[in-house]
C-alpha cells in the first residue's frame, strides 16, 4: 500500500495545530475518566471475571442432593490423573461404609494436590459416580505447600451441593428397597 | 521574639534566612516533589482511562468513615510508601564503575534545582520579611548558572556508570543542554529588555496592573514567543517528554541511570521532579506574575500587618505553579519521544533564529515606542 504523504502548509509545520489536538485528546481521556465513563481498569481481587460456563478450573468433590458424599473411593481419577495430582485412601475392608445408601465405601481421605493439577478435567471426565466437577475457581493461593493440598473435607465443602437430574441412584435405591435387597440400609 | 530584636542585624538575617531555607526545602519543596509524583501517577492513569495508585492505606487515617477511604484512593499516601522503599531497597554498586563519581552524580543532579529556589520569589511579605531567600539583583542570571550545572550530574552519571546505555544517555543528555540552553537564555533577554532589571521581584512588579482593565499585564501576553521558547527549552532542560532523551527507557534500558538503585535512583528522581518544579516556579515568575494576581489589590506587595494578604500571595503563586505542573505532566503523555537530530534542529535551527528573531522585534518596538 502506498501512503500518500499530503504536503504540510506552513501553519501545520508549525506544529502547533498537532499540539493542540494532542492535548485535547488526553484531556478528554482525563474528564472521561474522572467524572463520565470511569476507568476501565477491573480492580482484580475485589471484581474478578464472570467466568463462563463450561470452564474448567478447580476440580472439587461434590455431594448429592441429600448431601452424603457421592465418591465411593473406586480410583479411577487417581489412576487416571496425569500429573499424579489426586490421592486417595481408600476406607479398607473393615473401614467406614459409605454415608448414603447404596454405596459400598467413601474415601478415608481425598488429597488434590493443587500445585500439581493441571486443570485436565479427565477426573470428571472418568467418574463413574458423578462426584468430581472442575468449578470455576482458577485463583488459587496458599502461604505454604502443605496448604494447597486439599483434603477430603475441604474439598466437599468448596465442591458443595451437586444438583443431579438424573437422579440415577435414587430410582434404584427406590427399587432396592422394594425386592429388600443389600446394599440398603435404612 | 525579645532574646531575637536584641541580636546584631546579621545574625538576625542569616537566622531568619536559615529559616526560610529551611520551610522552602521541607515544608514546600520536597512535599512538592514527592506529590509531584504521586501526581504524574495519578494524572497518567486517568489520561490512559486507569485508575492508578490506590491501595496504600495508613491504619488509623484509613478508618476515618468517608474520607479516609476517598483518600486512599486518591493515593494520598503512596509517596510515603515510595519514600520507605527507595530507603530499604538494596543499595547496589556495581563492580565496574567509577566508584567516587558514580556516587556524586545523584548529589549533583539534586542540589542544582534546589539551589535556583533561593532566588525566586515565592510571595511578598509576611510581617516584615520578604518572601524570598535571597533577593539578588541578577537572580535570573544566577539561576540560569546553578540551572546548568544539573547537566553534569547526569553526564557524570553515564561517565560514571561505565557501561554503554548510561553513557550515550548522559552525551545525549549533554548536547540537549547545548541546543536548549541558548535558546532559552535568549528569550529570556527580550523579557529583561522590556523590564529593565535583572532583579526576579522587579520582574513581578512591573507584571503588576491590567492593560485595557481586563487583560493582566503578564509577560505571557506581552512576549508570547519567548513563553513558547521558553516552555519548550524548560521540558528540555527538566528532561521531560518529549525531549526525555537521556533516560529514553525504550532504547537506551534507563538511559543514565541505569545502573543506580535504592535511595541514589530516587535521588534522581528527585532531581527531575524538583526541576520540574524550578522550572515551573521559573515560568510563573517571569511569564504568569509571579505572586501577583491583577483583582482585588492583589498585585501590591503586603503590608506588614497584611499577614493574610502574604499568606494570599504565597497561594496565588503555588497555585499557579501547581497549574504548570499539570500542564508539565500533561504533555508527557500526549507526544512521542522527539529523535535525537529533530531535537538538536528543532534547538539549534528553529529556536535560536526564533529566538533572536524576537529579540530584534522587541528592540525595534521598543525604540519607536520610546522615539
Amino acid at each position: 500500500m502506498i501512503v500518500k504523504r499530503e504536503k504540510l502548509n506552513f501553519w501545520e509545520r508549525l506544529y502547533l495545530p498537532a499540539l493542540a489536538g494532542g492535548l485535547k485528546v488526553t484531556a478528554t481521556h482525563l474528564v472521561n475518566t474522572l467524572f463520565k465513563r470511569g476507568a476501565v481498569t477491573m480492580e482484580y481481587p475485589e471484581q474478578k471475571w464472570t467466568v463462563p460456563e463450561g470452564y474448567r478450573g478447580a476440580p472439587y468433590l461434590v455431594k448429592d442432593q441429600d448431601g452424603a458424599t457421592k465418591c465411593v473411593s473406586c480410583q479411577l481419577c487417581e489412576f487416571v490423573c496425569p500429573p499424579k495430582a489426586i490421592k486417595i485412601t481408600p476406607p479398607g475392608p473393615a473401614g467406614q461404609t459409605a454415608d448414603r445408601a447404596n454405596a459400598e465405601k467413601m474415601p478415608l481421605e481425598f488429597e488434590i494436590n493443587m500445585l500439581r493439577c493441571i486443570f485436565c478435567g479427565f477426573c470428571q471426565e472418568v467418574c463413574p459416580e458423578e462426584a468430581i466437577f472442575l468449578m470455576k475457581d482458577y485463583s488459587l493461593t496458599g502461604t505454604n505447600r502443605a496448604e494447597m493440598i486439599y483434603n477430603k473435607e475441604k474439598l466437599l465443602e468448596l465442591g458443595g451441593v451437586h444438583h443431579d437430574q438424573i437422579k440415577k441412584w435414587e430410582h434404584k435405591l427406590d427399587e432396592a428397597k422394594e425386592q429388600k435387597m443389600f446394599p440398603v440400609k435404612d | 521574639m525579645d532574646w531575637f530584636n536584641h541580636l546584631n542585624p546579621d545574625l538576625q538575617f542569616v537566622l531568619l534566612s536559615a529559616v526560610k531555607v529551611l520551610a522552602v526545602l521541607f515544608l514546600a519543596l520536597l512535599p512538592m516533589v514527592a506529590y509531584s509524583v504521586l501526581a504524574e501517577r495519578k494524572i497518567s492513569a486517568w489520561i490512559q482511562d486507569r485508575v492508578g495508585p490506590n491501595r496504600v492505606a495508613l491504619p488509623l487515617l484509613s478508618g476515618i468513615p468517608f474520607l479516609g477511604s476517598f483518600l486512599t484512593r486518591l493515593g494520598i499516601w503512596q509517596p510515603i510508601a515510595d519514600g520507605v522503599k527507595s530507603f530499604l531497597k538494596e543499595d547496589f554498586t556495581p563492580d565496574h564503575v567509577r566508584k567516587i563519581y558514580f556516587w556524586l552524580a545523584p548529589a549533583i543532579t539534586l542540589i542544582p534545582a534546589f539551589l535556583t529556589v533561593a532566588v525566586i520569589p515565592f510571595g511578598s511579605n509576611l510581617g516584615a520579611q520578604k518572601m524570598v531567600i535571597a533577593d539578588l539583583n541578577v537572580g535570573i542570571l544566577y539561576s540560569f548558572g546553578i540551572v546548568s550545572l544539573g547537566v553534569y550530574g547526569i553526564v557524570l552519571a553515564g561517565y560514571a556508570s561505565n557501561s554503554k546505555y548510561p553513557f550515550l544517555g548522559g552525551v545525549r543528555s549533554s548536547a540537549q543542554m547545548i541546543s536548549y540552553e541558548i535558546a532559552m537564555g535568549m528569550s529570556v533577554v527580550s523579557v529583561f529588555m522590556l523590564v529593565g532589571d535583572l532583579n526576579l521581584s522587579k520582574v513581578i512588579e512591573y507584571q503588576a496592573g491590567t492593560t485595557l482593565g481586563f487583560i493582566p499585564n503578564w509577560l505571557v501576553f506581552k512576549q508570547p514567543v519567548a513563553f513558547v521558547i521558553f516552555l519548550v527549552a524548560a521540558f528540555a532542560e527538566t528532561n521531560r517528554l518529549p525531549f526525555d532523551l537521556p533516560e529514553s527507557e525504550t532504547e537506551l534500558v534507563g538511559g543514565y541511570n541505569t545502573e543506580y538503585s535504592s535511595m541514589k535512583f530516587a535521588l534522581f528522581f528527585m532531581g527531575e521532579y524538583a526541576n520540574m518544579i524550578v522550572s515551573s516556579a521559573m515560568m510563573v515568575t517571569l511569564f504568569f506574575g509571579g505572586w501577583t494576581l491583577p483583582f482585588f489589590g492583589l498585585d501590591q506587595r503586603a503590608e506588614s500587618a497584611q499577614w493574610l494578604t502574604g499568606l494570599a500571595h504565597i497561594g496565588i503563586f503555588v497555585a499557579k505553579m501547581l497549574v504548570l505542573m499539570v500542564v508539565f505532566i500533561w504533555v508527557r503523555w500526549m507526544l512521542p519521544r522527539f529523535r535525537y537530530d529533530q531535537l538538536m534542529d528543532l534547538g539549534w535551527r528553529r529556536f535560536i533564529p526564533l529566538a533572536l528573531a524576537n529579540i530584534l522585534a522587541t528592540a525595534v518596538v521598543l525604540f519607536l515606542l520610546n522615539k
